[in-house]
């Protein structure tokens, strides 16, 4: 009996350890599985409007996902900082979350007809580092239950052209979250960095810069020094052609090929920081790339697009061709368009 | 102990079958497994051919095994896949088993580990069944950035790259197993501390390659031993993406050694390969430029003896680049010797490439330094021996 007693209580505090292991408890951090009850948001939750302490932001240069709109929030825990570096990202507080919503609106060129939320991402700094958890929202929009192995989901809207699109949405699975934020064995945030916040941002009508918005309520000191900032892909006025595409491939590719990347195993590395031009893929063959070569020599052939594997991976939506691996199910045609005639451009100098 | 140990992992299973929801189709139940599985577990999956349309990940675990119910009895389907650039994919990771399943018709690779120590593959297999295909995926088992590797009793078939392939790896054993009808059977790239033994490879482009490739993270493979294969009809037309350094492997090639160092080839049967039934050649014979400073591109400190070596009395190839230096420089007729070395060497330190004892043996230095103006028959610079790789200890 007493056997039967200890096998049982042995069995409950497995089950009670081993539940949350995908759901960590943290004194820094604790975990719902439905989004609302974070209360991130005030009043409607599909309104997305932060509730106090919750701080939105933008990212001059965006990742690229299927179309989707963004809103995304930042949230630091009461009186504690963030550190600021130059290079990288900023070292954040124990108990800090990064919020990042998905949407479409039903018609983007007229906002007002509403949107539907699909997911949201959220990105947790928790005693032993980051953590990552994603939420799928339900068709009445009235809630968001989390789902660690994601979905594919079909999203229809009117685009910007007014065109009916109907598309493959794909919510990634929880270690896909690693696919793009993994560091070797632990997670990072990506947009958290200066070259990347450093722009304006529209708060209740008043236009600013972010980083100075946020030493203002004390969240980061800034140094004297000069900040960086990543142009604006699709704004000709905020950089050159170089600068534009190079932001472009650092938030795109660059959290994955980099030196300590998960796609390092490929000597590509696209981040704003590469400076040698075989690393940048400029007349290097291919490595492991399978069908991505797509019969091409180099991943980028100066002056030639349509010779470059680079460009031939994002023109495509194979999974066995497709770059980025993850997060992207359609071409982004005028991402497309940029890298082109920054690869055209290459080849003048 | 022992009973403890496996009261333990029954409970586990209990948990992970309570984390699969009641709702869930065979699909998600399967994903949700290796999401939700925990160090020191088993994921157990059925007996079933299932259709999957995301790769199956699992991601910073320790001790975990993955097992189905046998090579043909759990076979994951990957057909309609639209997310994820694998079918199964395993990262950060310590002691990782795959057993006793197989990963069809995967877009790009089939199972791919990265940053693992200790990953074993027992009785799986990659394939893409429509046979040879440019449009299959470029790897079947593909272990890269890993340490103590075992691959033992299993298949790979029509990868558009390389069936068996192991990257920027260190203590690896390939045994027992088999790759047909792939550009390359097995192939070892930047990788240290190989042994490659008990294997057949037929059917392939290349059977056994031993490679090192410049531009890359570990730069420097070798100490590899490759014996008792059985490397037979290699002779697949070359269907690999062009573009890719594997494109460039000639048809009819048995083991090719490619720029890497301390390589012992031994009691191989290597037997009517067309073209090249051993080729010890350095990167340049690529035509690619190397503009990676740390690189080395000459193969060093070979040794290759007591092999069995046959041949029909055929030509080579004659197709691609590498077939047109057969045909108008090399003209070896149908008198092709089995052995051949590219006599590209390190003027600062020439190679020490030692040939002795094999079956049938025949040799050329191809000369192709020189334009291959003097293609020489003669082994006997190369009758010498060298030091004995030593065995590959895994910690596993």
């Amino acid at each position: 009996m007493k056997k039967l007693i200890v096998t049982v209580s042995v069995i409950i505090c497995m089950l009670v350890v081993l539940s949350f292991n995908s759901k960590k408890t943290d004194p820094y951090f604790q975990f719902h599985e439905n989004l609302s009850e974070y209360n991130f948001f005030k009043g409607k939750l599909n309104e997305l409007l932060p509730a106090d302490g919750i701080i939105p932001y933008d990212l001059n240069t965006p990742l690229f996902s299927d179309y989707a709109e963004k809103a995304r929030f930042i949230k630091v825990p009461a009186g504690k900082k963030i550190n600021y570096n130059a290079t990288s990202v900023f070292d954040m507080p124990l108990g800090t979350v990064l919020i990042k919503n998905f949407y479409y609106y039903n018609d983007v060129r007229k906002p007002a007809l509403g949107k539907r939320i699909i997911e949201t991402r959220l990105l947790a700094n928790m005693e032993d580092g980051w953590h990552t958890y994603q939420y799928i929202w339900n068709e009445e929009q009235t809630e968001a239950l989390f789902e660690p192995i994601g979905d594919v989901i079909t999203v229809e809207y009117i685009d910007a052209a007014g065109k009916k699109i109907k598309a493959q949405y794909v919510v990634p699975s929880q270690p896909q979250c690693k696919g793009c934020h993994g560091r070797k064995d632990t997670i990072i945030p990506i947009g958290i960095a200066a070259r990347h916040l450093n722009g304006d941002y529209v708060y209740a009508n008043e236009k600013q810069n972010q980083l100075q918005y946020w030493q203002q309520l004390g969240l980061i000191d800034l140094p004297n020094s000069t900040i960086p900032a990543n142009a604006k892909w699709n704004d000709e006025k905020s950089g050159s052609l170089n600068d534009r595409a190079r932001a472009y491939l650092d938030i795109n590719c660059g959290n994955c090929h980099n030196p300590n990347g998960p796609a390092n195993t490929s000597g590509l590395f696209l981040d704003i920081h590469t400076t040698n031009t075989t690393a940048l893929g400029i007349n290097k063959t291919p490595v492991a790339a399978g069908r991505g070569s797509g019969h091409l020599k180099y991943a980028i052939d100066p002056g030639k697009p349509n010779q470059s594997f680079m460009i031939y991976r994002m023109n495509s939506v194979d999974p066995g061709i497709a770059m980025p691996e993850i997060g992207r199910n359609r071409v982004h045609k005028e991402g497309v368009a940029l890298i082109s005639k920054w690869i055209k451009e290459i080849g003048k100098n | 102990m022992l009973c403890q140990l496996r009261l333990t992992s029954t409970l586990v299973l209990l948990v992970s079958f309570a984390t699969v929801r009641s709702q869930d189709t065979e699909q998600k139940k399967i994903q949700r497994m290796f999401v939700t599985a925990v160090d020191n577990s088993t994921i157990e999956l059925p007996e079933g051919t299932f259709q999957l349309n995301m790769s199956l990940w699992l991601d910073g675990k320790k001790n975990v095994l993955i097992k189905g119910k046998g090579m043909d009895k759990t076979i994951l389907n990957f057909t309609n896949q639209v997310s994820g650039a694998e079918g199964i994919k395993i990262t950060n990771g310590k002691n990782i088993t795959l057993q006793d399943l197989t990963v069809q018709d995967t877009k790009g690779d089939a199972i791919k580990t990265q940053q693992v120590d200790g990953i074993i593959f027992k009785q799986v297999k990659a394939e893409w069944t429509r046979g040879a295909n440019s449009k299959n995926g470029a790897y079947g088992l593909y272990p890269v950035q890993c340490t103590n590797v075992l691959i033992d009793g299993c298949e790979a078939w029509g990868a558009s790259d390389a069936g068996i392939y192991v990257g920027q790896s260190s203590y690896i054993v390939v045994k027992n197993s088999k790759a047909t009808e792939n550009v390359a059977g097995i192939e070892i790239e930047n990788s240290l501390y190989a042994d490659v033994y008990d294997n057949e490879a037929t059917n392939n482009t290349g059977g056994i390659l031993i490679f090192d490739l410049p531009d890359l993270v570990q730069k420097k493979g070798g100490y590899i031993r490759v014996y008792r294969n059985n490397v037979y009809h290699n002779n697949h037309i070359n269907f690999a993406p062009k573009g890719n350094i594997v494109g460039k492997v000639p048809q009819g090639t048995g083991v090719m050694i490619l720029a890497t160092n301390h390589v012992d080839v031994f009691e191989n049967k290597i037997i009517n390969n067309i073209t090249a039934s051993t080729a010890i050649v350095s990167y340049y014979i690529t035509e690619n430029p190397i503009k990676d400073s740390s690189y080395y591109p000459f193969p060093t400190q070979i040794n290759i003896y007591n092999n069995t070596y046959e041949r029909e009395a055929v030509r080579t190839t004659g197709k691609g680049r590498m077939g047109k230096m057969y045909r108008f420089k090399l003209r070896f007729g149908k008198n092709v010797p089995h052995i051949q070395y590219d006599g590209i060497v390190d003027q600062k330190s020439p190679a020490e490439i030692c040939i002795r004892n094999n079956s049938n043996q025949s040799f050329a230095n191809l000369d192709a330094e020189n334009g291959f103006k003097n293609i020489s028959r003669d082994a006997s610079k190369h009758d010498c021996t060298l030091q004995p790789v030593p065995k590959v200890e895994l910690k596993n």
